[in-house]
C-alpha cells in the first residue's frame, strides 16, 4: 500500500511545514510504524513556488519516502480546486491508497481541498480525524470531530483523511534524519505536464484589514467589573 | 416608436426573469433528532440576500424528515421544500449526501445552494463542489444580490477577503458564518413540500457510533453568553468549579481555548477559536485565556468582552472592552457571588 501525504502552502512568504499538514505526516509515519497494516511507501506532496521544496524536505525529514513538487509560479494563486485536481492527476497516476492532509490551510482558511479531491476522485472521506485506524483488508476506522461531539465512522481505502490538530502531536525531525532527507528523491512535476489550467476562478476583489477593536481599558475591582456590566445592560 | 418600446419591455422581462432563473436559491437544512439546526435559519437570510425565491432542502431518515418538516415549513422566506428521505442520509454522510445534492441543483436549476458553515456543512460541501467541479465558498460574512460577489475572513479573520466569483462556477456553493447573518423567523411561512427521488450511494463508508457531549446549558455557537476559560485554571476540576457557576448565574454557555482543551480541561467541542467555534454573543466572559490570534478569531466579534487575566500584559486586553487584572481563582468566585446577589 502507498501512502500520499499532503502539505502545501501556497501564496505566502514564509514557508514553514504547515502545522495541520505536519499533524498528516506524523500520523502517515505512525500508521506505518504500528504496522497493522504494510505501509510500502509514503510519498509527501506540494504544491506551490520554487521555496516549497522545504515544506517537502521537512516531510522527508520526518520520515516520508519520497516528495513531489508541483511548481506553481512565484506568487500565483492556485485555489483549492486547482490543488485537488492536480493532486487527482498525482494521486491516479501513483496509485495511492490513502491520501492525509490538513483539514484547512491556515492562511486562506477554505477548508476545503480534501473534501473536494474526495468528490473528484470519488473516494470516501474521513473529515477532521482525531483517531485513525488501518485494519486488515483495507478496512479504515475513523474518529471525526462534530458539533457537539465525536462520530465514528467506517470504511474501507481508498480514502482521503483530512487530520484534526488532536490527531498526534508530531514529531522533530532529528539532525542525522534532516541530513539523510537532502539524500531522498523530489520529482519536480510543472502544472502543465498535468494538463491543468490552474487559473483561478475567484477574482480578488480586495483584501481590507477588519474593523479594529479598541480595548475599553481596565478596571481595578471586581466591584468596578460589576458595575460595568451593569452599565452594558448584561447583568 | 410603440415597436421600439414593445421590444425593449420584452427584452427587459425576459432579461428579468433570466435573472430569476440565474438566482434561485436552495439552503440545506441541517437537522439532529428530529429537530432544526438553529444555525441553518441564519443560512436563509444569507440566501435571501438574492432576493429571489429560496427553497430549503431537508435529507435524513424517513423518520428524521418526517420529524422537522412541520418546522422548517414554516419558516419565513422559504416558498418551497424539497425532501429526501432514505436510510442511506441518516447521518448526513458526506459519500451519500453529496451525489444527492449534485443531482438535485442542476435538475431544479439552483444556481445558489447555501448551508451553516457547521461540521455538516464543511463536510458535506466540499465534496458536492468536487463533484460539480465548482469553487467551494467557505465561510462567507457577506455577500452582494447580485450574487456573485461575497466577503470571507482569511488569515484567521485577520484580513477579510472579497471576491468575484466567475461563471465557469455555474452553481455556487456557499457556506455562512452563521455569527453574520441574523436567524430566519419562523412561524409566519406556508412551503410547499416536494419530494425528490434518494439516490442510494455506493460508498463504502459506514456510520458507527456517536458520543455527543449532553450539557444542560444553551448551546455554544448559539448562546448569547459565553463563559470561556484557558489554561490558567489548571486543571479540568477547577475548570468545572471556578466556571460553572459563573455560566449559571449568567445563564451562559461554557467554553474554552485550544490550550485548555488539549490540556484535557475541557471538552473538545467547547473550543471557540479559528479551529473550532466561532461566537459573538452579547457577552464573552474570558478567564485565564491569554488572547492568542487564533482564539480571537472565534470571539471577537462578541458585543460585549470582558477579560480576567493575571497578565497585565496579556494581548486578551487589547479587544477587551473590561479587563480586570486579578487571580481568576479569587475573582471569578466573587464575581459570580456579586452577580447572584445583583439578580436576588
Amino acid at each position: 500500500m502507498s501512502l500520499l501525504q499532503y502539505g502545501v502552502k501556497v501564496h505566502n512568504e514564509i514557508m514553514l511545514m504547515p502545522p495541520r499538514h505536519s499533524i498528516a505526516v506524523e500520523e502517515a509515519i505512525r500508521l506505518r510504524e504500528k504496522k497493522s497494516v504494510a505501509v510500502d511507501s509514503i510519498t509527501a506532496i506540494s504544491i506551490g513556488p520554487a521555496k516549497a521544496v522545504d515544506t517537502i524536505r521537512t516531510a522527508l525529514a520526518m520520515g516520508a519516502d519520497a516528495g513531489i513538487h508541483v511548481v506553481t509560479p512565484e506568487n500565483a494563486i492556485v485555489e483549492p480546486i486547482a490543488v485537488a485536481s492536480a493532486l487527482k492527476k498525482v494521486i491516479e497516476d501513483k496509485k495511492i491508497d490513502l491520501v492525509i492532509m490538513g483539514k484547512q490551510a491556515i492562511d486562506d482558511d477554505s477548508g476545503s481541498t480534501g473534501g473536494i479531491l474526495a468528490g473528484k476522485l470519488g473516494w470516501s472521506q474521513g473529515s477532521f480525524a482525531s483517531k485513525l485506524e488501518l485494519k486488515e483488508g483495507g478496512q479504515v476506522d475513523i474518529t471525526r470531530e462534530i458539533d457537539g461531539g465525536l462520530e465514528q465512522i467506517s470504511s474501507k481505502l481508498p480514502v482521503i483523511v483530512t487530520t484534526d490538530l488532536r490527531l498526534n502531536e508530531p514529531r522533530y525531525a532529528s539532525l542525522p534524519n534532516i541530513m539523510k532527507a537532502k539524500k531522498k528523491k523530489i520529482e519536480t512535476i510543472k502544472p502543465e505536464d498535468l494538463g491543468l489550467d490552474l487559473t483561478p476562478r475567484l477574482e480578488t476583489i480586495s483584501v481590507s484589514e477588519p474593523p479594529k477593536r479598541q480595548g475599553g481599558g481596565k478596571v481595578e475591582s471586581v466591584d468596578e467589573l460589576v458595575s460595568k456590566m451593569k452599565e452594558a445592560g448584561v447583568i | 416608436m410603440l415597436l421600439r418600446a414593445a421590444l425593449r419591455t420584452s427584452r427587459l422581462s425576459s432579461l428579468a426573469s433570466a435573472q430569476r432563473r440565474l438566482a434561485s436559491s436552495l439552503v440545506f437544512l441541517e437537522h439532529k433528532n428530529g429537530k432544526l439546526n438553529d444555525s441553518s435559519l441564519n443560512a436563509v437570510t444569507a440566501a435571501q440576500t438574492l432576493g429571489s425565491d429560496t427553497a430549503g432542502i431537508v435529507v435524513g431518515s424517513k423518520s428524521d424528515v418526517d420529524g422537522v418538516l412541520e418546522e422548517v415549513k414554516k419558516i419565513d422566506g422559504l416558498t418551497k421544500i424539497y425532501t429526501a428521505a432514505s436510510d442511506d442520509y441518516a447521518h448526513a454522510l458526506a459519500e451519500n449526501v453529496a451525489p444527492l445534492l449534485a443531482s438535485v441543483l442542476p435538475a431544479k436549476n439552483i444556481s445558489h445552494l447555501f448551508a451553516a458553515h457547521t461540521a455538516v456543512g464543511k463536510n458535506v460541501f466540499p465534496r458536492l463542489a468536487g463533484i460539480l467541479d465548482s469553487s467551494m465558498i467557505a465561510d462567507i460574512v457577506a455577500l452582494e444580490s447580485s450574487g456573485d460577489v461575497f466577503t470571507r475572513p482569511i488569515y484567521a479573520g485577520n484580513a477579510i477577503l472579497k471576491i468575484k466569483s466567475s461563471p465557469k462556477d455555474a452553481i455556487k456553493i456557499v457556506t455562512v458564518r452563521t455569527t453574520a447573518f441574523d436567524k430566519a423567523k419562523t412561524g409566519g411561512g406556508s412551503a410547499t413540500v416536494e419530494e425528490v427521488e434518494a439516490k442510494s450511494g455506493d460508498s463504502t463508508t459506514k456510520y458507527v457510533s456517536e458520543e455527543l457531549t449532553i450539557s444542560s446549558r444553551p448551546d455554544l455557537s448559539s448562546a448569547s453568553r459565553v463563559v470561556s476559560g484557558g489554561r490558567a485554571l489548571k486543571s479540568q476540576e477547577n475548570f468545572n468549579k471556578i466556571l460553572d457557576p459563573l455560566a449559571d448565574a449568567l445563564g451562559a454557555a461554557v467554553g474554552a481555548s485550544r490550550a485548555a482543551v488539549d490540556a484535557g480541561y475541557a471538552d473538545n467541542s467547547l473550543q471557540v477559536g479559528q479551529t473550532g467555534k466561532v461566537v459573538a454573543p452579547e457577552l464573552y466572559v474570558a478567564a485565564g485565556i491569554s488572547g492568542a490570534i487564533q482564539h480571537l478569531a472565534g470571539m471577537k466579534e462578541s458585543k460585549l468582552i470582558v477579560a480576567i487575566n493575571k497578565d497585565a500584559d496579556a494581548p486578551i486586553f487589547q479587544v477587551a472592552d473590561v479587563g480586570l487584572v486579578a487571580d481568576l481563582f479569587e475573582a471569578v468566585p466573587e464575581l459570580t457571588k456579586k452577580i447572584e446577589s445583583a439578580k436576588a
